[in-house]
This record gives C-alpha cells, structure tokens and sequence, in this order.
C-alpha cells in the first residue's frame, strides 16, 4: 500500500478489517506499528521525503461493506450503503477523493511480484487467470485448510486430492465454490479447472475462492433458500431487486419445499433470480442468484423435480 | 386554467459547456457532458420508468427501474446514474427491459397496500403510474408475504403525515432533506427488508429535528408523505403560478386549487429565486388566509374605546374621506399622512404613495423599510449608485467565501439558506459576524472557518478592522480599485483604516473578537477566491447601520468582490415586497426609482401624468409623523398593511402618537395592534386574492396572481383607489397590469416591465431598460452605477446606549423560522406549534447570576419600558448578551426597545437596548393593562341584521 500511495501521491491508505476477525486486526495493528518503528510508514519513509500513513478501521458486521462502494461509505462514518457506479472510486472516491482499493488478496501478491518481477508471476496459472490462489477447503472434508495454489487445478482435484473427500465418509454431492454468492457444483463437474474464465462458462465462479463440500445428506432446496436468506439478512436495502427480491425469495422456496404449487412456484423464482442477476446494483444481490440457480439446475430433484419429470413422460 | 404538470428530467441538469451527441433509441440527442442518459432521453421527450429519480435530487440508482441497453457494454446499467457519453447507442425498451422491469414492479406491488381507491395520493402516484408503464398485471408472490416494518401513522407534523406502510423506501425524502433542504432530520433506520424511512433516531417528525420545510413531502412519489390538506381535501384539479407572501426571497409557487379552495402551494421548479424549494411558511402556513379572526366587512367608530361599528364600504370611504378632508381643513394640509406595506404589491404600494402625494398634496409617505433596511438604500447608493443587492440568488453557487454579516438566514431566509448550505457542502468557506451562534455556526455538514461574536453594537469597528488587514497585509485588489474606483478617495480610505486604532488588536478590545479571529476572516475573505457578503437587520438596525452598509460596501471593493457571478453585496431582505416598496417612491424624499422629489424634472413627468402639482419638499418619516402626533400638528393616518404598534421600536411612544390622532385608517387582514388605536379598519385582500407584482432581494420583480375572489370584496389596490376617488382624486385602473404600466412609464429601472413580459419571461430583475431589456441579473459587470466606486470613511462611533450598573445586559431581537414578523399571520396558523411565546435566550453565566432557571418568567426591563417573558438558556448568546423574537404582541418586545436610530435614516437601533433581567412573577402590569385594552378595542357591536 505505501508503494501505491507513492505511486499516485498519497498519504494515507486506510485497512478495512471486519471486527469478526479480531485476530487480524491485532496483528495488523502490530504490523502498522513495527512499520512505523522501521520508519516504512509515517513523515519520512525509508528515510525520503514521502509521508505515508495506514490506519485500521474495524468494520461493524456488514458484509455488504465487503463491496468496495459501501466500504468507502463505512468509510466515512456513514451507514454501510452501496454507491452507485459510476463514478467510479478512482474518480470520486473516500470523501470524494480519488481512490486506489484493492482486495488484501491483490495486494498480498504485490511482495512476490516486486522482489521476483512479474514475469515469474505470470509464469504461474493457465489462461487468462494468471498466478496463484489462495484457496480456503471447508466443509465435509477430511483436510480443511488454506492452500495457495496456481490456477489450474481442478475442483476434483481440490476436493478429492487435497481435501481427501467426505469426513463423512460419505459421497460428495455439491461443492460451492466462491463464498456464499458462489454456485453449486455437482460431481459432475469436477472436472473444471480452477479458473476464472471456465468456471464463468460454467456458470460460476471462483469469487474468493472459499470451497465448501457437502456429502449426499444435504437437501439443496434448503441451500437455496439459504442463499435468499443470506442475502435477506446481508442487504443493505438500498436497490428494489436486492432488498424485497430476497425477502420473496426465502417465501417462494418455502413453497416450493411445501409443494404449492411447485412448477409456477419454480418459474417464479426463475423470474426472481433474473431480475436479482441483472437488476440489482451490486454483486450481493447480482450473486445470490447463482447458488439459487445452480442448484436448481444439478439438482432438481431436491426441488420435486421427480412428479414433474414423470408427467412430462 | 389548467393543472400544471412540470416535467421531471429525472436527474439535475449538467452545468458543463461541453456537450455529448448519442443516440437513444434511434434518435440523435445532443446534451451537456455530464447529462445522465436518462435525462438525455427526457430531452427527446422519451420517458424511462424511474421512481427513485428526480431532477431536484442527485441520482440514486436504487430502484432499478430505468435500466437500459447500451451497445457494446455488458449489463442493464441503470440510464440515471450512467452519463451519457459521445457515440453511444442506447435502447431504452427490448424484452429483457421489459421483463426486467415487470420483475422489479412485481416486487414493489407484492408488498404495497391495495388500497388505491382510498388513497389520498390517487392520480398522483408515481408507483401507480409506473405499475402501468411497465405494463404490470399479475403479482405472483401474493399479497401475504413479509412486509417492511411500520411502525404506524405518524401525524405529528401539523401538516402532513407519514405512513410507512405506504413507503417504497426510494430514499427521495431522506435525500430531499439532506440535499435540497440541508437539515438530515431523516435518514433510513435499519438495513435490507426492515430498511425503514425514520425522522432522526426513530423519532416522531414533529419531536426530531425535522424544520418542516415540506421537500420530503414533495420529493415523496407516493402517499408515504402527504399534506394533510390533501388528504382532507383531495387531488387539487388546478393551479395558478404565483409569489410567495411571505420573507424577501420571494420563492415562487404553484397554487394548486380545488374550485376556490386553495389544496396545497408546491415550489414550482422554474422560480428563479427558489428553484423548486420553500420553507415552512410558504409551503405550508397560508390559513390564515381563511382564518376566523380574518375581518372581512369595513368597520368605524368614534373613539377607539368605542366597540367597532361594521359599515358598507360606501361608508367606511365615505367617512374617512370626509374626516382626511375635516382634518386638512382645520389643521392644514400637511397633518395628514401614510404608510405603505412592505407586504401589498408593487402596484398597491405605488398607488398608496400616488393618494398621498397627489390626493393629500403632501410627501407624508413612509414604508416599514424605514425600520429595515433603509440604511442599506442610503449606503449602496452613496458607495455603488444603486439601492439594492447586486447580485441574484443563483450567484452563491460561484461563491467560494461567503461572509453571513448580522443575519441568520437559516431562520429569516430559509431557501436562501438551503441554497447557501449547498454551496458549503461543496467546499465554499463561510465566515459569520453576529453575536449569536446562530445555526450556521456549526450544524449538519456546515461549519464556519471563522465566527466573530462581537458585541452588539461594534459592526463598523470590526469591519473597519477587516479592511485595515486587507490594505496593511497587502490584500487589496488594486487593478480592480484602479480601474473601477476613485483612486483618491481609495486612498484617503486606506490610509484611514490602517491608522492603528483601527488595527483587529484595537478592536478586538470594543468589540469582544479575538484580533487573530479578525485577521483569519480577512485573509480568507481577501484571498479565498470569490468572496460574496450577505446581510440582514443585524447589519442596518443600529445607530450605525448606514456606516456598516458602506463599510460592507469598501470591503467588497478593495477586494474586487463586485461585478461578477459569485461575489457582490447582498442584503437579505425581510418581507416579501420591501424591495418593491422602496422601489415605489415610498420614502418621503424619494418618487419611484429612488429619484428625488426635490428634483423638478422628474416631478414634472408624474405631475404632468397626473395633472397635479407635486409638493417639492420631502414630507415626515415614521417617526416624525408620530412625533408630530404627540406635538399636535399631525392627525389623520392611512396605515396599509403594517403594524406599526408591535413592529416599530419604543411601543409607548407610539402609542402616544397614535392616540393623539384624530383619525387613524388601518387596511389589513386582522384587527392587529395598530388597530386598537384606529378609527376606521379597512378589510384587506390576501395575497392569493389579487393579482401584482412582488420585488425580491434580488430585484426580482415577479407575479402574484389572483386565485380566489377578495373574501373582503376588494383587493387593496381598489380599496386605495375608492380612498382616492372619495378624496376627489380619480384613479382609474380596470387591473393592476394598467398600474404597472404607469410604473413602467414613469420609472427609468422599470422601463418595458409589464405583465405580458413577466408572463413571457416568468421575472424580471431591475434595471430594465434600453440596455438590458430583459432584467439584470448581477449588477456593476461592467462598471458602478454611479460611475466610479466610492470609498467612504467609516468612524466607528459607539452608541449611546450603553450598559450601566442599572442595565447591565445588551438586548438584541430577531426573529424565528415558523414565525413572520409580528406573527399577524404565522401566529394564525398551525405554526405556532413551533413557537408559541416569545422566548428571552440568556447565557447560562448571566442566568445562574440571577437565580433565573430555564422556563422562568423574567422581567426584562430597559430605560424605555418593561414587559415579562420566560427565559430560555442557551450558551448560543455569550455573557452579557440576551436575545428575544418579536413574533407575539402578548411579550411587546419593542416595549423595552429604544428610540435610537440611524444617522442617516432613523432606522431603529433594534438591536441594541440597555437592559436588566430579574425575577418576576407573570406578565408585567403594562402587560395586562394592554391586554385589557386589546381585548375592549377589539369589540364589534352586533349588527342590526344581526340583532333582528
């Protein structure tokens, strides 16, 4: 962050940490300081004429403040509220005030790629997905843990090989890939490289690369509607889509779990999903879709598809 | 007459020079850079189906209506937040919009009450209409899901009520106070689905900080917020434009009718001076055009102790016609006199001096400018050459310092003061000279770089301390003073300021301010960029006013703040024609257009118009009418639209000279405290019962039109010309617009004004002439009036009225946001909610010092009277400082001022009075004696029709 703040003249970068990770903030804290001891950070770093300061800044529980436009709100002291783009922060950023603002994941890149050039970087990954990953394994596995990795590898991979399959024991049936917002993958598809582009083209995405594995217990139409109420429970309520899509969304999988009227029921949320894909004004909304969906889509039978398949024979 | 519909663009309009040309759906657009595609796409009439957009606010992007396509660009972006940009080929309309929106619609309606038929905001719903624009026809959720919170009706504000059910939570009214008005009493409590509309920390609106200026109201594109007048009444069916009766900002409106029943006054968007804003009393306090106490029939009597006699209006002219002419004959012509109102119209003010100078034959003609702002004509014609304000409203948006002298705009200019506010959000620094803290101080977003809380009394000395920094620290403009000035009085000036008594090290000893203070409001003043001053009575009501007028005046020349958007000299005018009714030819001394009477040209051209011979010498003042009164020589009074007993300092004395009248005519709305003293009381008209012309602050001439019958039988302009036909001097107008068009005729700065132009052009700002046909926008672009910018010495004099051990506090009066002047009318609606006494602001220091706790009566006495009011304590006044409004006449606050004034204009030295504070029990005995007298002068016998 200081060699960015040197590199467009500024003299403050702030660290948005959620409180939830008091860990983190600890040790950041301590880093700052040790920093500043080193004299890296404060009127003179390294000895020049270029003053840099960082400053932490806890977050308060929203997750939403995880999107760059409602961090700056959260920022400023405001309620956590997604600003709608454009202007983009580089224009009218913090306080108006143009702004850099990158993922720690980017900039924890940044040491190996100046010390070793980024050619070396880029020697790393397939595609146009360059580099490595640090991927969290979560979930019903036997090897849970972070590990970085070059893009590349394939979920099978990752869930079987690394991860050792099932704690359960148990056959795997969905992986979600990409945090909350990311989609389910069945079995089926583990054969998808971990890349940016090939999981878009199977509609989903690496996001920040959490994997969370389930074994064949787990009833999807419960994920789904898990997924509306996350997004329900993490709105800001800002845009129309996001706000009272959700609230309907946890309704319409109620009904279809209770099987009223299941097919329109299905259709509706088919509908719902679209409008939160391309409707709302942020990723929460934009996202939730693709565990919804995903699920629906490789595993219909956990949303009745069975009767229907049948009368359609 | 027609409902008028104003076109929402959806966002605000770009203020670039550059422009984009893109397409939208096909056709070709050409806007200012910056324009959102939806704006562009309202340009080519193409409505895009919005509801959390509105071209008073900034846009929002949240309720994903308006999406659109754009060729060669990923997604839906929303046309209101995405600028329109060159070449760019925009679709507003294919089957992915419209499924889209029918989605985003369903979601809406699946948690909105079906109660259309019923609702006070049918017809005029925006959700409704949308819900038909996109084409919305099932629902599929139902209608017995989850539901946003409500918290139930809130109908605490007098005026309009909140019903959350109905709330879409497009963020319009929370955005509305935060960016239109500046106050951020509202904001959204709770997050996602419990996401709900909420007056400060979940608050009633009444209880928050919620100043009630109606823009969430407007903003609102559902019932959520609704007038109650509208809920009680209905949909008006249609609307008039006119003028704001209230303050000088002179904010246009759109009355909006039911037949003759006014339903609600909505800021029209095209007034220039308010740009679709209002304030509480213009938006919302207008009952008491149809208040009970209204008196609507012409009443006389003998003796003021006498009840009151209702009278045909054949009569009521009759007799004061016959007694104006009794009084001539036996005591001379001169003993007789009048007052124009500041709140009547240019065309009724104009005809009130017109009946005095040719229908009494005399100049005995003064206006409660007189007790304003006639220190402000006197000093900005001897410095600039012109009466007035040099710049228009719109001019702050350029202002990159604003210097707020002896005003408080927050409560006396409210639209102003949301304008101004803006700008100070956007990074102008504000320097405020005023004793008080007022709000500007420090509030919501806003915060002065410097305050100076001088001791009343010490403007000059603190002024003449700003120069002396300008000129000794190298500050001043000196290409602009060498080519717009006189250099030599420039000079003389300078090298007065900077004599050293004049230093900010001096006069922070008289006047309280820290020199360093002094220094830092100079500097940034002089170096900030443009540099504008705005002032009210804080500036013009002292023994000095005219001096602080002309040193406001020498500042803004030594820095070149002149001549320019952005800068200038700006009084803030209190009452809604005061300019106008200076401009009249009010004053004793002066004919329409600030020409002198003595000047024989110019009374030829209005004596040759009115086949009369004018009076060449200047007639009395206020003051020396009422000092004539008590002397015996002056008898007779026509007292139009003021009350003089309650607004004019030293109550007592004018009492007497009122009392030693034989014949006191008051035209007005109510039987007001002027009133307990008249002989004859004339109905008048309000302003919604008339047409005319109002002038603003800004020289803003503009309509008021008539949008009932007069419930009196005539508007006042009629009443002046029955007077005036009585007297044997015909006036003969059929309409006011005839009355213009003599103004015009005889007025050099009115030139071409006539109702068809104000019609054509919506306002006009004086001059207008040959040179600027259509009005004048910013004054002195090229040069001075008067040629070259005059420099005049400002000695600081201190008052007489000092404190002593007997009076040892300083008083000074202003007044409150939901009250006007004397309250004739505020006082008569649902304002006094707000407001309801007079209350004396004292420091908790001064107060502790007096055993005086929060709420107790006090006495409040000064050399010239006392009267009894509860204290308020408040750290806003600094030790030794108290402050009082002036709204109610149970306090008579003007009983305890003074009769000091200014040098040059006897403009009352309001703001200044010598007093002592101790304990009292209630009201003082002056108090309930004239309350007693009020009460007794204020009987009407009953009627003979009424008696059978």
């Amino acid at each position: 962050m200081t060699n960015g703040g040197h590199a467009v003249g500024a003299t403050k970068g702030f660290i948005y940490i959620r409180s939830e990770y008091p860990h983190a903030i600890a040790v950041m804290g301590e880093a700052i300081d040790t920093a500043r001891r080193a004299g890296m950070l404060g009127k003179k770093v390294a000895g020049s004429n270029f003053e840099f300061n960082l400053e932490v800044r806890e977050g308060a529980g929203a997750y939403v403040c995880g999107e760059e436009t409602s961090l700056l709100e959260s920022l400023e002291g405001k309620r956590g509220v997604v600003r709608a783009k454009p202007p983009l922060p580089a224009h009218k950023g913090l306080f108006g005030k143009p702004t850099v603002i990158n993922n720690v994941l980017s900039l924890a890149t940044v040491p190996i790629i100046m010390d070793r050039g980024a050619a070396f970087y880029k020697d790393f990954g397939v595609g146009r997905s360059r580099g490595t990953m640090p991927i969290q394994l979560a979930g019903n596995l036997n090897y849970g843990g972070l590990f970085e990795t070059p893009f590349g590898i394939t979920l099978g991979e990752l869930v079987n090989d690394i991860g050792g399959g099932c704690f359960t024991g148990r056959p795997v049936k969905a992986v979600q890939v990409g945090g909350p917002l990311g989609a389910y993958f069945p079995p089926a598809l583990f054969d998808t490289p971990f890349d940016y582009e090939a999981f878009a083209k199977r509609d989903g995405l690496i996001g920040h690369a959490g994997v969370v594995v389930f074994d064949d217990t787990v009833d999807m139409a419960k994920q789904a509607r898990f997924a509306m109420e996350f997004c329900a429970v993490e709105s800001c309520g800002k845009c129309t889509p996001c706000r009272i899509g959700s609230a309907r969304g946890v309704e319409t999988v109620d009904r279809i779990i209770r099987d009223e009227n299941r097919a329109k029921n299905i259709e509706v949320l088919e509908d719902l999903c679209n409008t939160m894909k391309f409707g709302s004004l942020c990723a929460l909304g934009g996202f939730t879709p693709y565990p919804v969906m995903s699920a629906l889509t490789h595993f219909p039978e956990d949303f009745g598809a069975r009767p229907r398949l049948q009368a359609a024979e | 007459m027609s409902f008028i519909q104003e076109i929402d663009y959806g966002t605000p309009r770009a203020r670039s020079e550059k422009t984009v040309t893109l397409t939208i759906d096909g056709q070709s657009v050409t806007v200012p850079e910056g324009t959102s595609i939806m704006r562009a796409a309202m340009e080519l009439g193409t409505k895009i189906p919005k509801l959390c957009a509105t071209d008073m606010l900034d846009a929002f992007g949240s309720c994903r209506l308006c999406l659109v396509e754009i060729d060669g660009r990923p997604g839906t972006p929303a046309s209101c937040t995405t600028p329109a940009a060159n070449g760019m080929a925009v679709r507003t309309q294919t089957d992915r919009l419209k499924r889209l929106r029918k989605g985003v619609m369903e979601l809406y309606i699946s948690e909105h009450p079906l109660d259309c038929l019923t609702c006070s905001a049918n017809g005029d719903c925006e959700l409704q209409d949308m819900a038909g624009a996109v084409g919305l026809r099932d629902v599929r959720y139902g209608y017995d899901g989850a539901r946003h919170p409500n918290p139930g009706i809130d109908a605490s504000n007098p005026y309009f009520t909140y019903e959350p059910s109905k709330c879409i939570v497009c963020s319009r009214c929370v955005r509305a106070c935060e960016e239109v008005q500046g106050t951020f009493a509202l904001t959204i409590a709770g997050r996602g689905f419990k996401s709900v509309v909420s007056p400060g920390m979940e608050e009633a609106f009444f209880g928050s900080e919620c100043v009630s200026c109606g823009a969430c109201v407007q903003a609102c594109p559902t019932a959520t917020l609704n007038e109650k007048s509208v809920i009680e009444i209905g949909a008006p069916e249609h609307s008039v434009i006119t003028t704001c009766a209230y303050c000088g900002v002179g904010c246009t409106f759109k009355a909006e009718m039911r037949g003759d029943e006014l339903v609600r006054m909505v800021p029209y968007k095209d007034g220039k001076a308010n740009r679709g804003h209002s304030c509480i009393k213009g938006r919302f306090a207008w009952g008491y055009a149809t208040h009970k106490e209204r008196i609507l029939k012409p009443m006389i009597r003998a003796k003021i102790n006498d009840p009151w006699r209702e009278v045909s209006w054949d009569e009521a002219i009759a007799h004061t016609a016959s007694e104006f002419k009794r009084i001539q004959a036996k005591y001379g012509k001169d003993s007789v006199g009048g007052i124009t109102s500041s709140r009547c119209t240019n065309e009724e003010t104009f005809l009130v001096q017109k009946l005095i100078r040719a229908g009494f034959g005399n100049n005995n003609v003064d206006t409660c400018a007189r007790v304003c702002h006639s220190p402000t004509g006197y000093g900005l014609s001897k410095t600039f050459g012109t009466s007035a304000g040099t710049q228009d409203f719109d001019s702050v948006e350029d202002a990159d310092v604003v210097v707020v002298v002896g005003a408080n705009p927050t409560d006396g200019h409210p639209v102003f003061a949301s304008r101004l506010k803006k700008r100070l959000r956007q990074g102008a620094k504000l320097i405020v000279v005023d004793p008080r803290a007022i709000d500007l101080v420090r509030m919501p977003h806003v915060e002065a770089a410097y305050h100076l809380p001088l001791k009343p009394g010490t403007n000059v000395a603190i002024l003449t301390a700003l120069a002396h920094v300008v000129v000794t620290e190298g500050l001043v403009n000196e290409k602009f003073v060498r080519e717009r000035c006189d250099w030599d009085e420039f000079q003389d000036w300078a090298a007065f300021v900077s004599e050293p008594r004049n230093s900010p090290e001096e006069v922070a000893k008289v006047s309280g301010v820290p020199a360093e203070t002094i220094r830092g409001a100079a500097r940034l003043y002089a170096t900030g960029g443009n540099g504008a001053i705005y002032y009210g009575l804080g500036v013009t009501e002292h023994s000095q006013g005219s001096t602080t007028v002309i040193a406001i005046a020498n500042l803004a020349m030594a820095t070149g703040n002149i001549g320019r958007p952005g800068v200038g000299v700006n009084p803030l005018r209190g009452q809604n024609n005061v300019q106008g009714a200076c401009d009249m030819g009010s004053f004793p001394h002066e004919l329409s257009g600030y020409r002198h009477i003595s000047t024989d040209a110019t009374r030829e051209l209005f004596e040759s118009l009115w086949h009369v011979t004018l009076e060449k010498e200047p007639g009395l003042r206020i003051p020396n009418m009422l000092d004539a009164a008590v002397d015996g020589s002056f008898k007779g009074i026509y007292i139009q639209g003021e009350d003089i007993l309650q607004s004019d300092p030293d109550t007592h004395h004018v009492a007497a000279g009122l009392e030693a009248m034989e014949c006191v005519v008051v035209q007005d709305l109510f039987l007001n405290e002027t009133a307990n003293y008249a002989h004859v009381f004339l109905p008048g008209s309000t302003f919604l019962e008339k047409d005319g012309t109002f002038t603003n602050a800004e020289r803003r001439i503009q309509r008021v039109r008539k949008v009932m019958a007069p419930k009196n039988g005539y508007g006042d302009w009629e009443i002046t010309a029955l007077l005036a036909k009585a007297m044997g001097f015909d006036m003969r107008y059929d309409h006011p617009s005839q009355i213009m068009d003599e103004i015009a005729r005889l007025t050099p700065t009115f030139t071409g004004v006539s109702y068809a132009k104000l019609d054509e052009l919506g306002s006009i700002q004086w001059p207008c002439n040959e040179k600027a046909p259509e009005g004048t926008p910013v004054m002195h672009m090229a040069g001075f009036v008067r040629g070259k910018g005059k420099f005049i010495r400002t000695e600081y004099v201190a008052t007489d009225e000092k404190t002593g051990p007997r009076f040892p506090l300083l008083l000074t009066t202003g007044r409150i946001l939901s009250q006007y002047n004397v309250g004739a009318q505020t006082r008569r609606t649902a304002n006094v909610a707000w407001h309801e006494e007079d209350r004396l602001e004292i420091n908790p220091h001064d107060a502790e010092q007096r055993g005086v706790r929060d709420g107790d009566w006090v006495k409040l006495a000064s050399r010239a009277g006392e009267t009894a009011l509860r204290a308020l304590i408040t750290d806003r006044v600094a030790p030794g400082v108290v402050y009082t409004t002036f709204h109610h006449p149970t306090t008579q606050a003007n009983v305890v001022t003074t009769d000091y004034s200014d040098w040059a204009t006897n403009c009352p030295e309001y703001k200044v009075t010598a007093v002592q504070i101790s304990h009292s029990n209630g009201p003082t005995e002056w108090q309930e004696k004239y309350d007693e007298l009020a009460r007794k002068s204020r009987r009407i016998a009953a009627t003979i029709e009424a008696a059978e």
